[in-house]
């Protein structure tokens, strides 16, 4: 493998090598706070810092690390690191910190931070490893602000809580869905998101585990 | 009793782990290919949880919340926010000792669960399980109960989804779609299954 250029390893994951969309990594928090902006711009604010952070200390001191324990020490870094985003939300935005609840904890679980510290910041310089954690954070924030757009802009007709489509019951002309503030909208949304990701990029597309043969007539399979 | 009891439905029904709170979906999605193979992990969350949610409910009581080390002649010390830490601290060792335990004294179970047990975890469904049962103040019976109803509900529901991949194999799916994008809408409808659970007053 040739060595990642810092191009590389920020643009890569955010369309290319979307943690989301392809490798299918921290769908829990994606599909949980975004069903208005404001959170979901938090969320993904957070999550990219703590990828970012984690990944360059996990780097810095790769060297030192026993294999055996490795995952303990990363579980730490990344979960003190949660603390201080979790603790500085409480501080500085308390409304905010409950709307998120249990979801800022879950940051330590979520498989993006795990996963970039295991198979990149092992291996790579500190500089490279944030830049790869703020590109996979971008990944991640891509997705959860594009659902973050259109749950709250058609299920409630405003963004960042400012009304911006009329809505029927004050006069306007639009009747919310509301649907997509519930949370199956949230599956429905990422199953087309991926679809139109991978009809774009056609060698994302997964091959069918089980194929029926050409000559097999639909009504005889059953 | 009664408490007790609508807690458990609750916890299996209406505020579903997987369908409504999205938790635990890395793993839901990856490992819901077979029954067999969902059903082995479902039971080892189900285990898991069962002991995880109440050890946190005690480290957290006795240690942790402010004013609990009085006992300790620290009445004034509140240590809670070294609650995540602790908490993931916990379900680690715990994992791994189960690991250890189930291996020397049931080796039929440690290889039915294999692989399953270690990637435990980091589901987010056991420490969502802790941190919501702190947030709602639990004691420690309905913590167990909670534990064990969050643990069944998320069994129940990568069992079921299992089920309707394996019958979904032999569907023509769009291009583009197949695996991953079908799955997700699979789990868009069980979703607005459970939903009407919601109405359901306890």
């Amino acid at each position: 493998m040739s060595k990642p250029t810092m191009k590389e390893v920020l643009l890569n994951p955010i369309f290319a090598n979307n943690p989301i969309g392809l490798q299918i990594l921290g769908i829990c928090s994606a599909l949980a706070v975004t069903s208005n902006l404001k959170t979901a711009l938090v969320m993904s604010i957070a999550l990219t810092l703590v990828t970012a952070f984690s990944s360059m200390f996990i780097s810095m001191i790769r060297s030192q690390i026993p294999g055996s324990i490795r995952m303990i020490v990363q579980m730490v870094i990344i979960a003190s690191l949660v603390i201080v985003v979790d603790q500085i939300l409480r501080a500085y935005a308390f409304s905010l910190a409950k709307q998120l609840s249990v979801f800022v904890g879950l940051i330590i679980t979520n498989c993006i931070v795990m996963g970039r510290a295991e198979a990149f910041a092992m291996q790579n310089p500190p500089l490279l490893s944030f830049m790869d954690g703020i590109g996979n954070g971008l990944g991640y924030s891509v997705v959860l602000l594009t659902l973050g757009v259109i749950r709250e802009l058609f299920g409630a007709g405003k963004l960042f809580g400012v009304e911006i489509i009329a809505l029927a019951k004050d006069g306007g002309w639009y009747v919310p869905n509301g649907l997509l503030l519930l949370p199956p909208s949230a599956f429905f949304l990422i199953g087309l998101l991926i679809w139109a990701l991978r009809s774009w990029k056609k060698d994302q597309v997964e091959k069918p585990a089980f194929k029926m043969a050409p000559q097999v007539v639909t009504k005889e399979a059953y | 009793m009664e408490h007790y009891l609508s807690l458990f439905v609750r916890a299996v029904f209406i505020e579903n782990m997987a369908l409504a709170f999205f938790l635990g979906m890395c793993t839901f999605i990856a490992i819901s290919k077979k029954v067999e193979t969902a059903i082995g992990l479902g039971i080892a969350v189900i285990v898991v949880q069962t002991i995880t949610v109440p050890a946190n409910n005690l480290i957290y009581t006795y240690l942790l919340r402010e004013g609990a080390l009085a006992w300790a002649g620290l009445p004034d010390v509140d240590l809670s926010f070294l609650g995540l830490l602790s908490y993931i601290g916990v379900i680690a060792a715990i994992v791994q000792i189960l690991e250890m335990l189930l291996d020397k004294y049931v080796p039929s179970l440690y290889n039915a669960l294999g692989v399953f047990l270690p990637l435990i975890t980091v589901n987010c469904a056991i420490m969502a399980g802790s941190l919501f049962m702190v947030e709602r103040d639990y004691n420690l019976a309905e913590s167990t109960v909670y534990g064990i109803g969050s643990g069944a509900s998320w069994a129940l529901a990568i069992a079921l989804l299992a089920g309707i991949r394996e019958k979904l194999k032999y569907s023509d799916v769009p291009e583009g779609l197949q695996g991953l994008g079908i799955t997700f809408i699979t789990i868009g409808l069980m979703s607005l299954g459970f939903m009407s659970f919601s109405g359901v007053q306890l």
